[in-house]
This record gives structure tokens, C-alpha cells and sequence, in this order.
């Protein structure tokens, strides 16, 4: 009898995650649960000066304590600065810049010797004068940080496209604005965390939560004193990362430092309140935007100047202005631009990279704008984004070419999904009503590199698989899995051109031992790309034992499909042999070995961005689409987000599951970002390191999210996807704002809109009235 | 050395007995002592809820909890889920209905669930939301923790 097989796809189904299983009966072991043999504990002396000399470090009491076996300073470590502009000596030698300033670390047996040997470092410094805020530091005569720069630009941008002059000449109307975005912080679930082992051959092996392995060898290495290929470094499982792991940042050259030291395995781990104090923050950015339009809506001009505040070092958070670049140059169609960054240094703590990196701070002063200028000149919100809609193929003045985006179509769902253009002129009529509770409605929309981002010489993956005798499949991959899904996006490929089923999968990944290089988990970039790289290799993979079919059984090979673990027919689906037996065959056969397949995508279609901040960087680019429905407390200043209706280009959905948790955890953290996250700095000193004064989202204040994904069918991409995972967190805090607005008549420009500013937006707007009216 | 007592315990249904040091956490015994990993570490001040456990049926911060107090009581922790009869019903949902994303809450939150559910198999989306109240999740957005409540409470009405 004939058995059939029907052709059957996994493309687009709801997958569970491969490491769910683990995670959920609590048998997976992170790096903060690590214990290696003989290990010991470090801990990290921080000053408590924001800008100060180090006249002398005295660790000799600390180093008589029991259990303490290293005591190590900037005196003695290499002299070698991290960070993108290397600014950043792990130990500081000479001079504190910031709150969290590295000045000693302790190796011991216990966390409570390391305590006890860190309250006996004494330090003696001398005070210098300090400065928090750009402008200030931006003055002559200001305090300067980094002698090489005296004019405390840590790193600048500008560029210019048209003609400016002529932009302001043809508007009819031109808004102004300020938008100052704040700072906030990853709040990983899993505080830092290091592993640092070394042999005795002084190679080392670092156990990281590291988001970019490969690329980070090179970066650490120097702070090291040795060479980059003698660095392993090895990914366990992470809780959390979202950006915050793209750097070197001090622990972690300091956890090698002290292996090195001691010749033991040293595990550094941060406490909670060390974690707020010593992380990057989400970049803070201070905005000044004018923009014009004609009397049709046509826009005409965008202006926008910016000063981040950079804090004492320099790592990634200086470089989002080449994400807000694109945003500000390229989100709707604007014949003239300029656009100007300044990271100024401070005597604050420094930023980092975190999700939607640049964009989410771009897409807060772009989408505000809209609305205002909406408002100015007599249309409605949808309305003047639809006029000034990006359309497939645009090409951008920094020449990314668009490809096929739906703009339009993400505008036109949210729309009629949320019934926006009935409620936002309804509830715009209850401003001056004497309700308590009133209801707003807001949109907003994004753009974003959906394609990866062509940062470094390649923006590749590469893939290494292997088909055993049962036709299970090992796949080592370069990609990284922090939690967001990729491996099981991967595995779903596989079992996609191979024909197998999910447990027959394996991934084997996160160690730069074993896998092939990737850039790291960045810019939306792994399912694209580490995706395209499993597909290439699988589609090899396929390619081969087809071959072999053929040859038994006397067919060509085209004819031929793999389905449910058999060589079919692929025009009937007859079956001709089982997948594990031919591959027996091959391997057994003298031949052929055991099937072990390498492919990769090192060279995605795309440019580096040139000097002029020309170039198409990603092969892929995509928009989200958020309406926000709020109620306003007008007693209490409260917000509630009652509804978020999503409208997302994806491309083509691989797991429904894991994108829909991408886009509802993505919404969590940008309504955080919207309302109630807000990392307080005062005179470079943290206000609020712990939870209770740090605000999460949590689960009663979450919103009901209406998800809608749009597949645009990427040409290049994996079964046609687009990255998904940043544009949700970029894009809802401009729709809840613009709905506050629409609520209540209040416009808060710089988020958070916590109880207390809306309150006080409020009560002006009261008093402004009384006034006009009197 | 640090002064330390004995301390017996029901630990996931098998009698225990534990050195324990003076001051330290539950959390801290379990994790470091007994080598149950499962309950996380992620604020120590009682905030996030990644260290619940269940202890004589109520759920609780272990990192708050002095170990000595563990004595003569009865104890669940994650790793007690897992039984001869199978992974718990809260566990399945948590796996098919993708609440889990990096899983570092999801051992704390599955502890507060299963509690939840032995009060009430049968609560209301707005009762799940403020019963999860003290369980904070940075990956999620909390919707597919609240779909598997559903999901594992339905199983354990029907």
C-alpha cells in the first residue's frame, strides 16, 4: 500500500519554546547560578565621589582578612580603557568620573569576606568640580572630563539633506518644539553577572550574558593583557538582557582580573541596587525640533538638534544618534532636513544600548510633533501621517532604499480596528467637562531596520548542521538565545526544509568554542539573518540527501521532498524511503560521512553607513503602528491604558506565539518608558535604585492588546520575515501621550507622564482657562 | 563560622534536614545549601516575587524569610512540581501557551499561581491580575502568564 504524506508547513504556527520546558520546572541554570569547583566570589569597590582625584587606595587591612585571596587596583591591571571610545578603565586609577566608578575588587571565599575586605579599602580623594548637565558642560570654563576632549563632545553628528532654508521658505505653517527624554534602565530579571576561568596557560574563559560573543573577545581582550583568540566566551542562559549586554562593561574584565590573580574560577555578581547604580541606562536626550508643512499637509522641513547627556564614559548610548538619524531623515517624507547630536560628557552614570536603541527616544519627538503639527494646521492625526507616508520602494535621504513596507496599511488598520477617528473627535469635546474619569485616544506610528544593520565589516551568521543516523538534527548556530526565541525560530526552519518534526532538533549555541561567528543580538537582527543563515544551510542540507535519493532511486532529485521524516514525491507526496535509512545509506555507504553541513549569511545586501551618513544598512525595513485608548484620573493625575491595538508589517509570522510575546513584552516595557519608569539622577547620584521606587509594569496595569500583523512578504528574508522585536517598544509611548493630550487638553512633552505631571498639566491648563475667560 | 542549627523540614514531600546559618534567607538555604536553584535571586528586598515559594500552603518571598523559620514546616519548591504523576498543570500551560521568555520570573510565578489556584481554580482575569500583583515579569507583558492561568485552572476544575 502507498502511504502519502501531504505537504504541511510550520511557518506561521504557534511553537513552544524550546527551552520552556527547562525554564519552567526551574531546572535551567543561569549564570547567576553558577558554581564551578574551587570558585570564589568577587566584589567591586565603588567610589561614592561623582568627580574626584584618587590621591591613594590603601587595600593593606583588606588584604589580611580571612577568606581574601586578591585584593586588585588600577595600579596594578593593565592600562587599557573599554568602551566604544575606550575612555573606560575597568579600575580607575587616577581619577572617578561617575557614581559608579570601579576603584578596587576583592577575590574570596565567601560574598561575606569580599564585604568585609571592601569596608576596610580606605580611599583618599580630592574633590573636583563637577557638572551634570549638558548645556553647563557645554560652557567655557566647564569642568572638563577627558583631557583629550576638552570641549567635552564625546562623539558628534550632523547631517544636512536639501536645502533647509528653502524647506522654511515653502512652509505655510512651522511648529516648534522641545522634548527632553529621561533616563531608564534595563531592570533585567538576572542582575550582571560574570564567570571568569583561566587555564594554565592564561587562557580564558569567560561565562557571560553576553549579547555579542564573538565581536566582545576583541573588545576585552586589552583590558586583559591577552590576546583575543585566547578568549572563550561562554553564554548560559540569561534573565534578561535587552540591550544592556552589547559592551564590555568593567565587572567583567574585573571578574577575569581577579582569575587571574587567584588562578581560581571567580563569579562576580551584582546586588539590585548595585545593578541600577552600574548599568547602562536608556540614553537620555534633549531635543529642540522645527518642522514646517503647506497649507495641504505636504511637510516641508525637519530641524532637529539634540544633546545626550553621556555621563562619565563613553559605551553605545553616544551611537544612538545614528539610530535617531534615520528616524528623524527618514520617518514620513521630508525633502529638507538637518539633524545635529552631541554626547556631552557629565558627571552622570553613562548609557548604554537598550532596546529600540535611539529610536524610541526619536520616535517620542517625531510622533508628539505630528500631532502638534496636525493640530496646527487643521488636520487629523491619521490624516497628516497618510499624506506624508513613506511608500514601498522610497528611497530615504540617507539612501535606504524602503522595500516593501506597508505604512499606509498599518495607519489604515489601527484606524478602523480602534474606531480612532470617532473617538479621538469625541473625546476631544469632553476637555472642559467637570468628569472625573476622561477618556482619550491616541496614535502613533514607527519605522525601523527590520533586515539587521550593517555595523561591523559583515552582518552575518553562520550555521553549522548535523544529521545523525536518526534523522535528529544538531544545528550549532552564531546566534545568540537571551530569552527572546531564537533558537526555536531556528529549529522551526529547519524542520521546514528538512521535512523532520521539533523534538527531533537540537541546538547547540551560545559558546564562541563551537559556533560560527554572528555580529550579536542587536538592531532586530537574529531572525533575519541568523533565520536566512539556517535556511541556506538546511536548504543545502536538503539539496544533498535529495541527491542521494535520486540516485537509489533512479529519479531526479527536483521531483523529490522531504515531509514527516520520508523522501516523498513531491508532486503526489508517495512516499519513496524513510529519512533515517537514507541517511544511514549515505553515511554508511563509504562515500559519504556522516551528513555535517556549514553555510552562512555573512553578506546580507546591504552598505556600512559612509562618513556622509550615507548608506543603505539594512536589507529590510518595517513599521509598527500603535493607538493607545487611555482613561485620565483628573482627581489624581492617573493614567490607565484601557486598549492598545497593535498593527505591525512582520513580514511573514515564523512563530505566532513567540512574536506575539515579543510585541506584548515590548509594549510592557515602552509603557514602563511612557509612565512610570524613571531612573532619578541627582548631582550624578541615583535616587532610586531598588524596585519599589523604580516601576515596572505590572500585571493589573496591563493594557488589553489587540495584535495585528501585516506580512509583507520580505523578498530576502527567511520564509519572508522582517525583526519584529524593537518597534513595539518603540512606538506605544508617543500613542499614550498623544492620547493624554486627546483626553484631557494637557501636552506633556517630556515622559514620564507620571501622576504628578499630569496632575500639574492639569491644574495649568485649569488656570489658563479661568484666566482667558476673566 | 557563622553559629549554626539544624533545621527539619518537609521539603517537597521528603523529611530534611538542613545546617542552617544564623541569619540566613530561606532562599539562600535552598539555593546554596540544599541545591534547589530553582527560586531566583533577582532583588533580595521582597519586591519581584522571583524567590516565591509555597510554605504550609501560603506563597511567600523566600528571600525574606529566615531560614530557621523553615523548621517544621512544610515546603514546595519549583523543582516539587515535578512528579512521578507528571509536570503540574501550571507548568504545561506555562510551556505551551509561551509565558515563558528568559524564564527567570517564571519559577516565582508559577509558585504564586499554583497557589493561587489551590485557593481558587476559578478566578476572574481581574482576580489573576492583582493575585500576580507582586510577580514582575520584564519579558512577557504578562498576558501569556495570565492565558496559562486560565488554561491550568480549567484543568484542575475539570
Amino acid at each position: 500500500m502507498t502511504k502519502i504524506i501531504e505537504k504541511d508547513t510550520i511557518i506561521g504556527k504557534r511553537v513552544r519554546k524550546m527551552d520552556a520546558p527547562d525554564k519552567a520546572t526551574g531546572r535551567t541554570r543561569y549564570v547567576n547560578d553558577m558554581v564551578l569547583p574551587l570558585m570564589l566570589f568577587g566584589k567591586i569597590l565603588r567610589t561614592d565621589r561623582v568627580h574626584a582625584k584618587i590621591k591613594r587606595v590603601d587595600i593593606e587591612k583588606a588584604k589580611a582578612v580571612p577568606g581574601v585571596h586578591a585584593v586588585i587596583t588600577g595600579a596594578d591591571t593593565p592600562d587599557f580603557g573599554i568602551g566604544i571610545l575606550k575612555d573606560n578603565p575597568p579600575l580607575k586609577k587616577d581619577r572617578v568620573r561617575c557614581i559608579r566608578d570601579e576603584i578596587a575588587a576583592v577575590a574570596a571565599e565567601t560574598e561575606e569576606a569580599c564585604d568585609a575586605a571592601l569596608r576596610l579599602i580606605k580611599v583618599e580623594y580630592e574633590d573636583l568640580p563637577t557638572v551634570f548637565e549638558c548645556e553647563d558642560a557645554l560652557k567655557d570654563g566647564a569642568p572638563v572630563l577627558h583631557d583629550e576632549r576638552p570641549d567635552n563632545i564625546a562623539m558628534a553628528q550632523y547631517f544636512d539633506h536639501g536645502d533647509i532654508e528653502q524647506g522654511k521658505a515653502d512652509s505655510d505653517i512651522i511648529v516648534e518644539g522641545q522634548y527632553n527624554v529621561h533616563y531608564v534602565t534595563h531592570c533585567n530579571m538576572g542582575v550582571s553577572c560574570a564567570v571568569a576561568d583561566i587555564d594554565p596557560d592564561g587562557r580564558v574563559t569567560l561565562y557571560s550574558q553576553s549579547q555579542y560573543p564573538f565581536i566582545m573577545k576583541m573588545d576585552i581582550a586589552p583590558s586583559l593583557g591577552v590576546h583575543p583568540g585566547d578568549v572563550r566566551i561562554v553564554q548560559p542562559p540569561v534573565g534578561g538582557a535587552f540591550g544592556s549586554k552589547l559592551d564590555v562593561y568593567p565587572y567583567e574584565p574585573i571578574c577575569v582580573l581577579l582569575a587571574q590573580a587567584t588562578r581560581r574560577p571567580v563569579k562576580l555578581i551584582f546586588s539590585r541596587e548595585e545593578e541600577f547604580i552600574a548599568s547602562p541606562t536608556r540614553q537620555p536626550v534633549e531635543f529642540t525640533i522645527k518642522a514646517g508643512m503647506k497649507k495641504d499637509g505636504t511637510l516641508t522641513f525637519r530641524e532637529v538638534d539634540t544633546l545626550l547627556n553621556n555621563g562619565g564614559y563613553t559605551s553605545w548610548g553616544a551611537t544612538t544618534p545614528y539610530v535617531t538619524m534615520r528616524t528623524i531623515t527618514s520617518h514620513y517624507k521630508v525633502p529638507h532636513i538637518h539633524y545635529s547630536a552631541r554626547a556631552v560628557y557629565t558627571n552622570n552614570p553613562f548609557a548604554g544600548s537598550f532596546r529600540g536603541y535611539g529610536n524610541v527616544q526619536a520616535t517620542w519627538c517625531v510622533e508628539t510633533h505630528m500631532d502638534k503639527m496636525a493640530e496646527a494646521g487643521g488636520f487629523n492625526p491619521l490624516e497628516l501621517r497618510l499624506i506624508n507616508a513613506n511608500e514601498p520602494n522610497e528611497i530615504t535621504p540617507q539612501g535606504a532604499d524602503l522595500g516593501c513596507i506597508d505604512l499606509v496599511g498599518c495607519l489604515e488598520q489601527a484606524a478602523e480596528k480602534s474606531d480612532f477617528l470617532v473617538k479621538w473627535t469625541k473625546y476631544q469635546e469632553g476637555w472642559d467637562g467637570n468628569e472625573r474619569y476622561k477618556r482619550g485616544i491616541g496614535l502613533a506610528a514607527s519605522q525601523h531596520n527590520a533586515g539587521g544593520a550593517k555595523i561591523h565589516k559583515s552582518d552575518g551568521c553562520g550555521t553549522i548542521l548535523k544529521m545523525d543516523d536518526y534523522a535528529r538534527i544538531t544545528v550549532i548556530t552564531g546566534a545568540s538565545e537571551i530569552g527572546q526565541g531564537i533558537d526555536t525560530v531556528i529549529a522551526q526552519i529547519m524542520v521546514e526544509e528538512l521535512g523532520v518534526s521539533m523534538r527531533d532538533v537540537t541546538i547547540v549555541a551560545n559558546d564562541t568554542a563551537t559556533g560560527p561567528w554572528d555580529v550579536g543580538v542587536h538592531a532586530s537582527r537574529t531572525t533575519y539573518i541568523a533565520g536566512k543563515s539556517a535556511q541556506r544551510t538546511a536548504q543545502k542540507a536538503k539539496a544533498q540527501i535529495l541527491d542521494a535519493a535520486a540516485k537509489q532511486s533512479n529519479v531526479a532529485a527536483d521531483t523529490l521532498d522531504l515531509r514527516a521524516g520520508h523522501v516523498v514525491q513531491a508532486a503526489d507526496g508517495v512516499v519513496v524511503m524513510p529519512l533515517d535509512r537514507l541517511l544511514r545509506q549515505m553515511h554508511f555507504a563509504g562515500e559519504d560521512a556522516q551528513l555535517v553541513i556549514q553555510s552562512d549569511y555573512y553578506e546580507p545586501p546591504t552598505e556600512p553607513e559612509n562618513d556622509k551618513h550615507m548608506g543603505d544598512m539594512s536589507a529590510a525595513y518595517s513599521n509598527a503602528v500603535h493607538v493607545a485608548e487611555v482613561i485620565v484620573d483628573t482627581h489624581t493625575g492617573e493614567v490607565a491604558v484601557e486598549t492598545v491595538w497593535s498593527v505591525q508589517d512582520v513580514g511573514r509570522v515564523i512563530n505566532r506565539t513567540g512574536l506575539e510575546g515579543q510585541t506584548e513584552g515590548g509594549i510592557a516595557m515602552g509603557l514602563g518608558y511612557a509612565l512610570s519608569e524613571d531612573l532619578k539622577i541627582e548631582k550624578g547620584i541615583v535616587k532610586n535604585p531598588f524596585f519599589r521606587d523604580y516601576h515596572l509594569f505590572t500585571a493589573p496595569e496591563m493594557p488589553h492588546i489587540d495584535m495585528t500583523f501585516i506580512e509583507t512578504m520580505d523578498a530576502e528574508g527567511p520564509a519572508g520575515a522582517k525583526g519584529i522585536a524593537e518597534l513595539p517598544t518603540i512606538v506605544i509611548a508617543p500613542a499614550v501621550g498623544n492620547a493624554v493630550y486627546n483626553a484631557t487638553g494637557v501636552r506633556i512633552d517630556h515622559p514620564p507622564l507620571s501622576p504628578e505631571k499630569v496632575a500639574r498639566g492639569l491644574y495649568e491648563r485649569e488656570q489658563r482657562m479661568r484666566q482667558a475667560a476673566e | 563560622m557563622p553559629l549554626q542549627v539544624d533545621v527539619t523540614l518537609t521539603l517537597n514531600g521528603r523529611e530534611t534536614t538542613v545546617a542552617v546559618p544564623v541569619g540566613a534567607s530561606a532562599l539562600t538555604i535552598l539555593r546554596e545549601h540544599l541545591d534547589l536553584a530553582g527560586a531566583k535571586l533577582a532583588c533580595g528586598e521582597g519586591e519581584c516575587g522571583a524567590c516565591t515559594i509555597i510554605v504550609d500552603g501560603q506563597s511567600l518571598n523566600s528571600c525574606l524569610m529566615p531560614a530557621v523559620d523553615l523548621a517544621g514546616r512544610k515546603v514546595v519548591t519549583i523543582e516539587g512540581l515535578w512528579t512521578a504523576d507528571g509536570i503540574d498543570p501550571v507548568q504545561e500551560a506555562f510551556i505551551e501557551h509561551g509565558a515563558v521568555q528568559c524564564g527567570f520570573c517564571t519559577p516565582g510565578m508559577i509558585m504564586q499561581i499554583r497557589y493561587l489556584l489551590d485557593k481558587n481554580p476559578e478566578m476572574t482575569d481581574k482576580e489573576i491580575r492583582r493575585g500576580l500583583e507582586g510577580n514582575v515579569c520584564r519579558c512577557t507583558g504578562y498576558q501569556k502568564i495570565i492565558d496559562a492561568v486560565i488554561v491550568a485552572g480549567r484543568s484542575a476544575a475539570a
